[in-house]
């Protein structure tokens, strides 16, 4: 079983999860439109990508925003979650490994103290982000079984991956438990609200490029002040 | 019952209609006759299709429903962090409903719909600069204006605006003639005390085209005569075209897209006819929005971009000042405190928010901000239309709320709005909360700048003339 989880499956996995993404971006920007959004994308494209770029990299740094400023919980869990989140599946030493083996890619790995300490991190950030959806009036109320759901699907690889990383046994177990959770969360990406791995950029660089071309960049620059 | 006598599908074409539908008092009966108006599910569902693309139905769909909006709204502040008053929540049961029915949904649902539409968002936008996507329910909110209104469900001051303009050109019941002789009346009564003093109408290649709100004309016409006035201390060369005169919108607050396209296309017909340099719009937000930001697009215009310059009215006053046109006499300047509503139509939607700050540099000597202020400010409380629709005056009154105490909590007394429906929300406010509000006062510009601008001698009247 294991051998099937490590072959063809994780192959059928990122396969998935790459082809879904990418398709989710040409939809999404074959999607827009100068006349239905009222954005002049094309002509005015210089600025609207720097309005792009800005409105991407200030939400990617924490308190670069009036939001995460003012929510200063949220940002320490947001950011605890999910730098953990994107660095380890491609920087984890056993990952960097497995996927140089599978795919002939090479990439550096973290230091094990290191990684031992963004996953923890990253685990309490997740079980912030739980905490939230109760504690939260606002998250509370708009929490729906959708939401648990992606939760789930992003929390179990993390769990069941620290649970083998720091059990000292039945770690086949948790071996298995972690690699079959990580694929299912690979397969489910791009078809839940998981594709915002990738449709975050999107809809960051969409919203820049309004207030750019459109809502005032002529005016105030096109770095819009998040 | 498909249609009523009052309440039809169709938008208001003909004055007869406008008449007749401004005869049902407040809308009561087509309030009642609404109930019972069939939804025409193929259309809505082929005006989804067709025009819900990939950026809205991403909106509804990453929502992470992390509810980081929910401060960001002042109807949600204002109604005690009512849940129900969530962006998020507010988009995802109406627009994010009817997308996933795909249209499917009965008349209930629309009125729903309405009362959202209308009576719980503004479209400030605000919401859109709290959410890590950047998630703008203000614009999505429009959209479903737009299919509400294709399907007659609009309040009833709306369906009469939208009315208004389709058939007056303005939106009031002011024709060409009506504005003209308002301008010429607005003359004859300032010319002694300034001699020379004009409102050119339909002069060619002038270097200012100016553009109103068509309540000037019919409520206020002391503003087109202050705006006269100062355009004749500047020494500028303008005019105001006789058709086209009127920028406001209210197609744009009803979600008459085919309205806003024949409102905005009056005013750039002008521009063609008339060979302005400029155009210079009065203190109204939503009219600068829909002639300047929107406009274009609705027009057609490949650039994105309006078929000349247009300037707000504090453009205009910022460099008038700042190239000495406009001289302030420093000894009148306000020396009370003073605070400025920004605008969310041109402040967070097209970033002028230094040149009203010129200005009060200009004509304030104790300024102070609010605390959430330019791209931040809130809305007034009556924005998108709240202000002028009976359905929904006590949530409006609610609405007024946070802007009543972010004014106080500037210690100022006096606050400068210049933007019509503002300018209204604060006089209501004082209406609504009297105690509260009672030593409030509001301004716009224009009467501000003529308490203290220094009048060169050529233009005074001769005294003792021969
Ligand atoms: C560079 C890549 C990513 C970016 C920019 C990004 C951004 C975001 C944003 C803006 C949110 C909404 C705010 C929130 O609810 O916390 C969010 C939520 C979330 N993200 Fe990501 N994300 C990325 C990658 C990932 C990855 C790799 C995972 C999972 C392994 C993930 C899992 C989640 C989950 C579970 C939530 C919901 C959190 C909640 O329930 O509050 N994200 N992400
Ligand atoms: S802030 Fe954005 S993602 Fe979060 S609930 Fe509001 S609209 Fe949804
Ligand atoms: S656009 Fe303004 S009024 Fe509407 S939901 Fe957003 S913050 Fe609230
Ligand atoms: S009325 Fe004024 S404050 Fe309110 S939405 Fe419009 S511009 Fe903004």
């Amino acid at each position: 079983m294991l051998n099937l989880l490590y072959g063809p499956f994780l192959y059928i996995a990122v396969a998935v999860f790459v082809i879904g993404m990418i398709v989710r971006v040409v939809l999404y920007i074959n999607g827009l439109s100068q006349k239905l959004d009222r954005i002049a994308y094309k002509p005015k494209m210089g600025i609207g990508l720097k309005g792009a770029f800005h409105s991407i990299i200030k939400w990617m740094i924490p308190g670069g925003t009036r939001a995460w400023r003012i929510n200063p919980f949220m940002t320490a869990v947001f950011f605890m979650f999910h730098i953990g989140m994107v660095l380890l599946p491609f920087f984890l030493l056993q990952h960097a490994v497995v996927i140089e083996y599978m795919f002939g890619i090479s990439l550096p790995a973290l230091p094990g103290a290191l990684a031992d300490i963004l996953s923890v991190v990253a685990l309490l950030g997740f079980f912030g982000l739980v905490y939230r959806r109760f504690a939260v009036p606002a998250a509370k109320a708009l929490t729906t079984k959708q939401d648990w759901l992606v939760l789930a699907l992003a929390g179990l690889p993390l769990i069941t991956g620290i649970m083998f990383r720091f059990s000292t046994s039945g770690y086949e177990f948790w071996e298995f438990a972690h690699i079959l959770t990580a694929e299912i969360f690979l397969i489910a990406a791009p078809f839940t609200k998981l594709s915002h791995i990738v449709l975050f950029f999107m809809t960051r660089a969409q919203i820049g490029m309004d207030y750019a071309i459109k809502r005032g960049g002529q005016n105030r620059g096109p770095a819009f002040p998040w | 019952m498909p249609e009523g006598i009052f309440c039809k599908r169709a938008p208001l074409t003909t004055e007869e209609e406008v008449k007749h539908l401004l005869s049902d008092k407040g809308g009561k009966q087509y309030y009642a006759e609404m109930e019972n108006l069939e939804v025409d599910v193929d259309m809505l569902r082929k005006d989804l299709e067709e025009t819900c693309k990939s950026r809205t139905r991403t909106w509804l769909e990453v929502c992470a429903h992390c509810g980081m909006c929910a401060e960001s709204c002042f109807l949600y502040t204002a109604n005690n962090n009512d849940p129900k008053q969530i962006p998020s929540y507010k988009i995802q049961h109406t627009l994010g409903e009817l997308i996933r029915r795909k249209g499917n949904v009965d008349t209930k649902f629309m009125i729903h719909c309405m009362d959202v539409a209308w009576s719980q968002c503004t479209t400030c936008n605000r919401c859109s600069m709290y959410c890590p996507y950047g998630i703008d329910t203000g614009v999505m909110m429009s959209y479903l204006r737009g299919l509400l209104f294709k399907q007659g469900f609009v309040p009833w001051e709306l369906k009469i605006g939208s009315g208004m303009h389709r058939v007056y050109g303005a939106q009031m019941d002011v024709t060409s003639e009506d504005f003209v002789d308002t301008c010429e009346w607005m003359v004859e009564e300032n010319e002694e005390q300034w001699p020379g003093l004009e409102i050119p109408i339909d002069k060619e290649d002038a270097d200012i085209m100016y553009v109103i709100n068509a309540r000037e004309v019919k409520h206020y016409p002391n503003d087109l005569a202050e705006a006269a006035i100062l355009f004749h201390i500047a020494g500028e060369n303008w005019t105001m075209p006789s058709v086209g005169w009127d920028s406001t919108s209210l197609t744009m607050y009803a979600g008459d897209w085919e309205g806003c396209k024949m409102n905005v296309e009056r005013i750039y017909d002008a521009v063609k006819r008339l060979r302005p340099k400029t155009i210079v719009a009065t203190e109204c937000g939503h009219a600068f929005r829909a002639t300047t930001i929107e406009g274009p697009y609705w027009a057609g215009l490949e650039s994105g971009e309006a078929p000349v310059r247009f300037m707000h009215y504090v453009e205009w006053v910022a460099e008038a000042l700042k190239s000495g046109k406009l001289k302030i006499d420093p000894e009148k300047r306000i020396k009370t405190p003073i605070t400025l509503q920004d605008s969310c139509n041109y402040i967070r939607n097209y970033g002028l928010s230094e040149a009203t700050r010129t200005i009060m540099s200009y004509i304030a000597t104790d300024f102070h901000e609010m605390e959430n202020n330019r791209e931040h400010n809130y809305c007034c409380g009556g924005g998108g239309g709240f202000n002028g629709i009976g359905r929904y005056r006590t949530e409006r009154n609610i609405g007024l709320k946070p802007k009543l105490q972010q004014i106080q909590a500037t210690g100022c007394n006096l606050v400068v709005a210049p933007c019509h429906n503002c300018w209204d929300a604060i006089r209501d406010m004082k209406e609504v909360y009297e105690e509260e509000a009672k030593d409030l006062e509001w301004s716009f510009i224009k009467p501000l700048l003529l308490q203290m601008v220094i009048v060169p001698d050529h233009l005074k009247p001769q005294e003792d003339a021969e």
